[in-house]
């Protein structure tokens, strides 16, 4: 008798139990589905020609674009891709290859932590480093710092798709008489190829929506820029400009650059779904 | 040539050819395999070297206020940039960070462990990828959508739905006082907590998956329900990674700054202490996001601001090197099992 309450007991909590993990699972759901949402609602409306290719107009009055700002995007994600990509893949290679001593841990540890950094912090860190030392915002320090974020996420997503690379091919081209680094850059890399593509990817996918390191260090520009050494602006930058300002275009055109924006790092993020998918059906083959 | 030749003996001459050999293959060395892994250990070592240099800079520029206020910088709780009555104390900044952070926790580790376990352990299998993979997405948005849509939606959603009753029916308890206006430290909290879910859930989930089988089988062989099972076999078994996960969780909450100084309100000052959490706030992230570019070059103000980052930087790396060794150390223990 008592043990017959006590199972129905255990049972309800069971049911209960699993019916709270779904209900989290809707919770979680809920504002990614309202972010895409409003994000396309709102910012539908703002998108127009005009407002992709010409500058902001005069604050306060209607009109004027974020084409600036997607200059702006663009030579940032290309001048730290510039300096993060090669540096990064680069470590990624000696971590998979010859990283198994206590100097490639060390360096793993504080790639890992370096990853974690808020991304203020190295904002901070390259205002004193290159803001100051130039003594002006500019594209290029901004490019430092992204470069920066980008770095620990490139080594790490290097590393881990070299390390998938079976010891086999590495063995069958050193059999040919191949040195090591010819071994390592001309058959294991390319071998590892759309891992450390999809690596690359997905960290532009993160600098592109960067905003908090861009305030110390482009600060922003109202116009086109034809230097590196001169302030910039950016759509992240712009939305949270944008999003402060009183008047209600701007709000709308905030939701217009976060449209632009998120297209941009979504696209990004399905295409390297879709491309780790030809990479597994490419690990067969290999 | 053939004097001097007469004069080295056998040994010395044998000396010289191994070491000319010796050097001939060094060179040949260092020009293929050695070159590269000198190059490519090089390009590692500027991980540390930018370690290294973020903190010994950022002190340095934190200098000259850390040697004016001292422990008060710490401790302070006037913020006033205004020359001559310079003061800055990053008190309010720091409980505010501490405040939202533990508000991200208590409402988003519940959260991303439910999601966890439902996808690791309950989910059907034909829907447990795309559900991850969507999950997954919420970390891919930016955090200044996150901000944009704090300010224009999820503000009215806590406002309507949390702060007002909490100020009509608790009012009268201290922390819950205030007019519900929507950009407060509970909603900075609370959009945190949103942020976090990714992050916790993804790693709690491989934590969990990496449980072994028969965990779960024996919990099962001696009666246990589904739930049962879990908790005994497999939470109790992931504790140290769920951890680990947690506070990957508290180094994001801790450091994010754009969507937080969207909707916290930006207090300055004492008005700045969290003392109710329907009150607008600042954490120290806002505070540098805020304020930088007012800083006038002159004044302290910068370095107060850049003291602040290094207090922030501080934190970050403590929290995450407390992570990755507990991280670490579950994942030696796969490796061993």
């Amino acid at each position: 008798m008592w043990s017959k309450t006590n199972y129905k007991i255990r049972k309800f909590k069971d049911r209960l139990i699993i019916s709270l993990t779904v209900l989290c699972v809707i919770l979680a759901i809920i504002p990614l589905t309202s972010i895409l949402i409003e994000v396309v609602v709102r910012g539908l409306p703002a998108i127009s020609i005009e407002f992709l290719t010409s500058p902001p107009g005069v604050i306060g009055q209607a009109g004027g674009g974020i084409a600036n700002a997607i200059q702006g995007t663009l030579i940032l994600i290309g001048l730290s891709s510039l300096i993060g990509v090669p540096l990064g893949v680069l470590a990624g290679v000696y971590l998979a290859e010859f990283g198994d001593n206590p100097f490639g841990r060390v360096i793993r540890f504080f790639n890992d932590v370096l990853m974690q950094m808020p991304s203020i912090v190295i904002g901070i860190f390259v205002y004193i480093l290159v803001v100051l030392a130039l003594g002006r915002f500019s594209s290029l320090a901004g490019a430092v710092a992204l470069s920066i974020i980008m770095l620990p996420i490139v080594v790490k997503t290097t590393e881990e798709s070299i390390r998938l690379v079976p010891n086999l091919i590495r063995e069958a081209a050193l059999g040919l008489g191949l040195r090591r680094w010819r071994v390592t850059l001309s058959i294991v890399v390319v071998a590892a190829k759309s891992g450390v593509i999809t690596g690359i990817m997905l960290a532009v996918a993160r600098i592109a929506g960067e905003t908090a390191p861009l305030i110390m260090t482009v600060l922003g520009n109202q116009w086109f820029v034809s230097s590196l050494f001169e302030p910039i602006d950016a759509i992240p930058l712009r939305i949270w400009r944008l999003a402060l300002l009183p008047y209600d275009y701007a709000h709308q055109q905030g939701w217009g650059a976060a449209l632009v924006l998120i297209t941009i790092v979504l696209v990004l993020n399905v295409a390297v779904k879709a491309l780790t998918r030809t990479k597994f059906s490419g690990r067969v083959r290999v | 040539m053939q004097h001097n030749d007469a004069q080295l003996s056998l040994n010395q001459k044998k000396k010289f050819v191994t070491t000319f050999f010796f050097l001939q293959h060094l060179k040949r060395s260092i020009k293929g395999d050695n070159l590269f892994i000198v190059v490519t250990a090089a390009a590692s070592s500027s991980i540390i070297i930018i370690m290294a240099l973020m903190i010994f800079k950022i002190y340095d520029g934190a200098a000259p206020v850390f040697e004016r206020f001292g422990v008060n910088f710490l401790t302070g709780l006037e913020w006033n940039p205004v020359e001559g009555m310079e003061a800055y104390g990053a008190l309010p900044y720091l409980l505010g960070t501490i405040t939202t952070s533990a508000i991200a926790l208590v409402v988003g580790v519940p959260i991303s462990l439910g999601v966890a376990i439902f996808l690791a352990e309950i989910a059907p299998s034909s829907i447990r990828a795309p559900l991850s993979y969507i999950i997954e997405l919420l970390a891919a948005v930016p955090s200044v959508i996150y901000g944009l849509w704090g300010v224009f939606v999820f503000r009215f959603w806590v406002r309507d739905l949390i702060e007002k009753p909490l100020s009509t029916y608790l009012g009268f308890v201290p922390i819950f006082s205030g007019t519900p206006y929507g950009l407060s430290i509970l909603s900075g909290g609370l959009i945190l907590s949103i942020m976090i879910i990714p992050t916790v859930s993804a790693v709690c989930r491989e934590v969990l998956l990496s449980v072994p089988a028969t965990q779960r089988d024996a919990a099962y062989s001696l009666g246990a329900t589904r739930w049962e099972a879990i908790r005994i076999g497999v939470l109790s078994y992931a504790r140290a990674g769920i951890i680990g996960a947690i506070i990957l969780g508290l180094g994001r909450a801790v450091g994010e700054t754009m969507a937080v100084t969207m909707v916290i309100g930006n207090a300055i000052g004492p008005s700045a202490l969290p003392t109710s959490l329907l009150k607008a706030g600042q954490t120290m992230a806002s505070l540098i996001a805020n304020e930088f570019n007012e800083a006038d070059p002159v004044s302290l103000h910068p370095s107060a601001l850049i003291g602040v980052g290094f207090i922030l930087l501080l934190s970050a790396l403590l929290i995450n090197v407390a992570a990755q060794i507990l991280i670490y150390r579950v994942r030696m223990k796969g490796v061993v099992e």
